[in-house]
């Protein structure tokens, strides 16, 4: 039974449609700003003659930033970064809890403390530069590969999902006689394909969008992800001699426009793939919340 | 022996077990490296620690860390910092995903409803430097922001410069940030009310309004309470990655946080032994937040944070 809509009703409804409207307009603006003063005209950008278009429309910014070398070096690196680590992280996450799924497990009450403690209480940033200092894994990709691998947090969301798999499937691989081993590779990972893609997803964005550790452990140029690189020609006036040059073009600072391309090219992967994974993002994030 | 049995089951134990134990083993080794080692490390706060000497050579010095941090003139502007953005934070930024999830809730547009919450979500995924340089330049001299203020007859306003505005933008930039993607769970939630209680509410002649006040607020109660605990745990810690982006030293006096002023004054001037000692304040009282928390969360429906 449809009831037709009161005034109170339609009033209710369009206010919802205003703040959603509302909420879209200006949380795509900034983009949109963005790569239009990105393909303007440096004097226009200056004197904000840019509003919703491109003014004098010009892809020059974009012709310098990607004729820098450094550019794709550090892209090539947040690859590496991002492939890897989330490999890395996403196996050794399933190998933690996969033992603390099992009541059968001797230790599995005192491991699981031993992981969720770290989500209560860390040592702080110092003693952790430190140890990396001590185990010699400053300026090092392997230590950026590492130093992030696991987080408690997708532990218990994967311990959740291999306890609430049915026993009875341990159960008769056991009868054949497959170890634990097999049962996890064989049976148990391809069951836990949809949970494996969004913890994979976060995973994967947390490196591609990491930048704080990479700042303080890396100090070669060559070794640099690009949202380092990126808070090095925006944001800390600390340009290296080559970016300097390669950017400046001879005047006395970077011009806005090379900013903003340099800010579109480095994060229009993210908006492109975003939409079709946007499906997993969200089933990752409800898996996060049953627990919270 | 009772002993000897209880050897025997144990090595049962391991042995059956062979397999689990070697997976947990590289895991175990992680965590003892990266987690535990620097926890052990947060003994220099105790030191006067000299990075050439290294903590086994440096010198003790008891609790004279602790007594300079207690009357350091920048501990209660810290303090009072971190607390503030995190009130501020929440005070603006804790409703709005509810509202949004409710707006959300009473569209029936199919099309509409997945492209606006697909755009919503997405500066989630942005990173922080990313949106950092952008603030950068909205608010900058020539930025965006203020050529709105020189069309509406006003001087531009250096902001980044100003300690007044800090709390501003970077409140503002969390919102931006984290209202669509924090409108998920508040969703999740309002999926979860049954239809037939607003039915019901039909039947009487409620309205959409009172359907609100009356079924879908008390609907959404668990979780907002939730949801507001967890903040108010965590409100010693502000995301100082996203800070030091934005700060300089000009309004060090609204953005130095803790964990800003730990990293400049521990990783930055090497005074490791002194910013140790306020990181170690800092952990322990959020440590004692975050288990509160959790207790009462707990208390309340009978599930934990983690």
């Amino acid at each position: 039974m449809k009831q037709k809509m009161g005034f109170s009703e339609v009033v209710f409804v369009s206010i919802c449609y205003i703040i959603i409207i509302f909420v879209c307009v200006v949380t795509l603006y900034p983009f949109i700003y963005l790569i239009s003063a990105s393909f303007s005209s440096a004097t226009s950008v200056m004197k904000n003659e840019v509003v919703l278009f491109p003014k004098e429309f010009t892809t020059k910014a974009y012709r310098v930033v990607m004729e820098y070398k450094g550019i794709w070096l550090s892209y090539l690196n947040t690859l590496f970064y991002t492939f890897f680590g989330t490999l890395l992280s996403l196996a050794l996450t399933i190998l933690a809890a996969y033992p603390l799924s099992k009541e059968r497990w001797a230790p599995r009450k005192a491991m699981s403390l031993f992981i969720v403690f770290t989500m209560w209480f860390g040592g702080g940033m110092i003693p952790f530069y430190l140890v990396m200092r001590g185990l010699n894994l400053l300026d090092s990709r392997l230590g950026i590969l590492l130093y992030p691998a696991i987080s408690a947090f997708y532990v218990i969301i994967f311990r959740t999902h291999f306890q609430s798999l049915p026993a009875s499937l341990e159960e008769s691989a056991k009868l054949e006689g497959a170890n634990d081993a097999q049962i996890l590779m064989r049976i148990i990972i391809p069951l836990s394909k949809p949970i494996m893609a969004a913890v994979a997803l976060y995973y994967a964005v947390g490196r591609w969008n990491s930048y704080f550790w990479e700042m303080l452990l890396l100090s070669s140029n060559k070794k640099f992800p690009v949202q380092v690189l990126l808070q090095r020609i925006i944001i800390s006036s600390q340009l290296g001699q080559d970016i300097a040059k390669a950017l400046t073009r001879g005047e006395a600072s970077i011009p806005t426009t090379i900013k903003f391309a340099a800010i579109v090219i480095t994060t229009v992967p993210i908006i492109l793939i975003y939409p079709f994974l946007q499906k997993y993002f969200v089933n990752g994030a409800l898996v996060g919340s049953v627990k919270e | 022996m009772l002993e000897k049995k209880k050897k025997k089951k144990k090595r049962l134990e391991i042995l059956t077990n062979k397999w689990l134990y070697l997976m947990f083993l590289p895991v175990f080794i992680w965590y003892l490296l990266f987690a535990y080692l620097p926890m052990g490390g947060m003994v220099i706060a105790f030191q006067k620690y000299d990075i050439v000497k290294g903590i086994f050579k440096s010198t003790w010095v008891g609790l004279t860390n602790f007594k300079i941090l207690f009357t350091d003139p920048y501990f209660p502007r810290l303090f009072s910092n971190t607390l503030l953005l995190n009130i501020f934070g929440l005070i603006f930024g804790f409703p709005l995903p509810i509202i949004l999830a409710i707006a959300f809730n009473e569209i029936r547009r199919k099309k509409f409803k997945k492209i606006t919450q697909t755009i919503s979500y997405l500066p989630y995924f942005i990173s922080s430097v990313v949106v950092m340089s952008m603030v950068i330049q909205f608010v900058s001299n020539s930025g965006l922001i203020n050529m709105v203020l020189n069309k509406l007859g006003h001087e531009s306003i250096n902001f980044l410069q100003i300690p007044k505005y800090f709390r501003t933008i970077f409140i503002t930039t969390g919102i931006w940030q984290g209202t669509g993607f924090g409108a998920i769970i508040y969703m999740a939630a309002l999926a979860g009310i049954s239809t037939e209680q607003y039915e019901a509410a039909t039947v009487d002649g409620a309205g959409k309004f009172q359907k609100m006040l009356y079924i879908t607020l008390p609907g959404l109660a668990p979780t907002i309470v939730i949801m507001l605990l967890i903040n108010l745990g965590s409100i010693l810690n502000v995301g100082h990655e996203r800070i030091i982006l934005l700060y300089n030293p000009a309004i060090y006096e609204t953005a130095d946080v803790f964990n800003t002023y730990v990293y400049r004054e521990g990783l930055a001037n090497r005074r490791y032994s002194y910013a140790q000692a306020m990181s170690i304040f800092q952990n322990t009282v959020g440590f004692v937040l975050v288990y509160l928390a959790n207790k009462i969360t707990r208390k309340l429906d009978g599930t934990t944070l983690w």
